[in-house]
């Protein structure tokens, strides 16, 4: 097809436990429905890839309708498809991948098949306050399913990754903190909650991988394996000792590590690369804690900070739509019909 | 005119018309490329029956019993085609198209569909023979059990002839929806038959670490 300036296009996204579906048109957001499983999983303590998609499969037709409702388009009006094709929980993915090739087909539209966290980078274009995405820039990229730095320097041809967890999401870790301390899930908002008061520096938990004999190897990786494991052996101390948990400091204090470690990393990549500028990303974004270090740290550092509007950092189906029509107007032609669900697509695949 | 979708076990894909039969169909038995396959099969059914989507009356979905990852592939794609065309999807047992494929070929007798469940279980499905209309009685099932304990699970299991089967034909599945239409039949819902909860357990609390 040619370069549309501005395509209609709706985007679909099950790579986890949010149906998210979106329509922008172009760099402008029409729609963004999101149908979330979360509380499905609230008793299991972390996401059951099962029950997600499950729910995906329910919640997909609704979420397609609700969002043309929002956007007042019909189906006839759309100019493309797009769907994440991973990287996510297979299982997930695979009911969006099902759902988005029949829907091309039926309307004779192109597909395009892309990448969940080139994705929540793409979703920068779509803020409304007059200002634009300025490329190259550092991601950070901070979910329940993800923890990755990467480096942008053209969002439909050349995106890198810096780093990624080895172990735990950091979303991942606030969960587990937060069932250690009793608190229900998902943790980030509560270990919000609970940190409220605590001193974050009354009890200095780990930075992961930040040891300079780490660094050499994963200078952009992160940990926190180990991180939740020295959270849960200092709780067990006080309670084997008979004291009582000052839950608001272990919680400002966990909270705080993971904050100083994301941002000492990313502005680490920002400062190494040379680029002054980072686009924060991930359902971790909502955390007020990462949101704050990261103000204070770029401001001092010069360094520009980028966040999406909070409905466009958590998981959604409008920054895949949003990066298709980047790749769109780019000229990039659709993706073919065969392509799998993939839940390790790495980020240097934007479009499968 | 119907699509129709299975992919309880492999993945099938038809073009099917009430009074012409099937019209085109496209299969595969592998069990893991349901995702893949999906939208090409569809691309040359249409193609090969030279129907366009619009002058379909709706799509028939297999809904199971079946492993469930791929199960979904298919009732996502199906729900998603109909909506895209105003159409309505029209929901089947996915056994009573193997039952009906076999009836089909001549004999009433009563029959027995069993399908692979994977993790050392099947899924089965019981059939008194085929009534009025010749579309087939399901009399028990469909249901989950091991292997060994079929005969025990299945009351007069010695009066069933077994069929193993290990593909469902889209054709056999949208053929069927379209006589269930014509006589007035009541299609399945809308649930996907899993027949297995999601296997999850509560754990009970945090473990220590120390
Ligand atoms: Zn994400």
């Amino acid at each position: 097809m040619t370069a549309i300036e501005q395509p209609l296009v709706l985007g679909i996204e099950t790579s986890c436990d949010e149906t998210g579906i979106g329509i922008v048109r172009g760099n402008k957001l029409l729609a963004n429905v999101i149908a979330s499983s979360m509380e499905e999983h609230a008793r299991y303590g972390g996401v059951v890839p099962e029950i997600a998609a499950r729910a995906h499969l329910e919640a997909l037709t609704p979420a397609i309708e609700a969002a043309l409702a929002e956007a007042g388009v019909n189906l006839a009006a759309i100019d493309a498809v797009a769907v994440t094709s991973g990287p996510g929980l297979a299982g997930a993915l695979m009911v969006g991948v099902g759902a988005a090739k029949a829907l091309a087909v039926a309307l004779n539209r192109p597909l395009y098949a892309v990448n969940h966290l080139v994705g929540h980078v793409g979703a920068d274009v779509l803020r409304d306050d007059g200002t634009e995405i300025v490329l190259p820039t550092v991601a950070l990229l901070v979910s329940g399913g993800h923890t990755s730095l990467l480096l942008v320097r053209d969002l439909v041809s050349d995106v890198e990754l810096l780093g990624e967890t080895i172990d735990d999401a950091a979303g991942e870790a606030f969960d587990k903190v937060a069932r250690l301390l009793g608190l229900p899930y998902p943790g980030g908002p509560e270990i919000d909650r609970a940190a409220v008061g605590g001193n974050p520096n009354a009890i200095r938990f780990p930075r992961g991988l930040a040891l300079p004999k780490d660094l050499e190897k994963h200078r952009y990786d992160f940990s926190f394996s180990g991180l939740k494991t020295a959270v849960a052996r200092w709780v067990e101390q006080k309670r084997d000792a008979g004291e009582s948990v000052p839950v608001a400091d272990v919680a400002a204090g966990f909270r705080e590590a993971v904050a100083d470690v994301l941002l000492t990393k990313a502005l680490n990549a920002c400062r190494d690369l040379g680029v002054p500028r980072l686009l924060l990303g991930g359902g971790v974004v909502a955390n007020a804690r990462v949101r704050e270090i990261a103000a204070e740290r770029c401001a001092v550092e010069g360094i520009e900070l980028r966040i999406p509007p909070l409905a466009l950092c958590t998981d959604n189906g409008a920054m895949i739509a949003a990066l298709a029509a980047q790749l769109i107007a780019a000229g990039h032609p659709p993706s073919g019909l065969d392509f799998s669900a993939d839940s390790t697509l790495p980020v240097t695949s934007i479009q499968v | 005119m119907l699509l129709a979708i299975d992919t309880s076990a492999g993945s099938s894909v038809a073009v099917v018309d009430l009074d012409r039969g099937i019209l085109a169909e496209r299969a595969s038995s592998d069990t893991r490329r349901h995702a893949e396959v999906i939208g090409s099969f569809i691309v040359e059914c249409l193609a090969e029956s030279g129907v366009t989507p619009t002058a379909l009356s709706g799509v028939a979905a297999g809904m199971g019993p079946g492993p469930f990852t791929g199960l979904r592939v298919g009732i996502a794609a199906a729900q998603a085609f109909a909506l895209a065309i105003g159409k309505p999807v029209v929901r089947v047992v996915s056994h009573d198209a193997v039952a009906s494929a076999h009836y089909a070929l001549g004999g009433s007798k009563p029959m027995l569909v069993v399908t692979d469940a994977r993790r050392r279980e099947v899924y089965w499905s019981a059939y008194r023979g085929i009534d009025e209309a010749g579309l087939p009685e399901r009399v028990d099932g469909p249901a989950l059990v091991r292997p060994a304990d079929l005969p025990e699970a299945v009351p007069d299991y010695d009066g069933y002839a077994r069929l193993d089967a290990a593909e469902v034909s889209a054709g056999a599945l949208g053929m069927l929806a379209e006589r269930m239409f014509a006589n007035g039949r009541t299609f399945a819902g809308a649930a996907p038959l899993y027949l297995r909860s999601p296997d999850v357990t509560v754990s009970a609390g945090p473990k220590r670490v120390s």
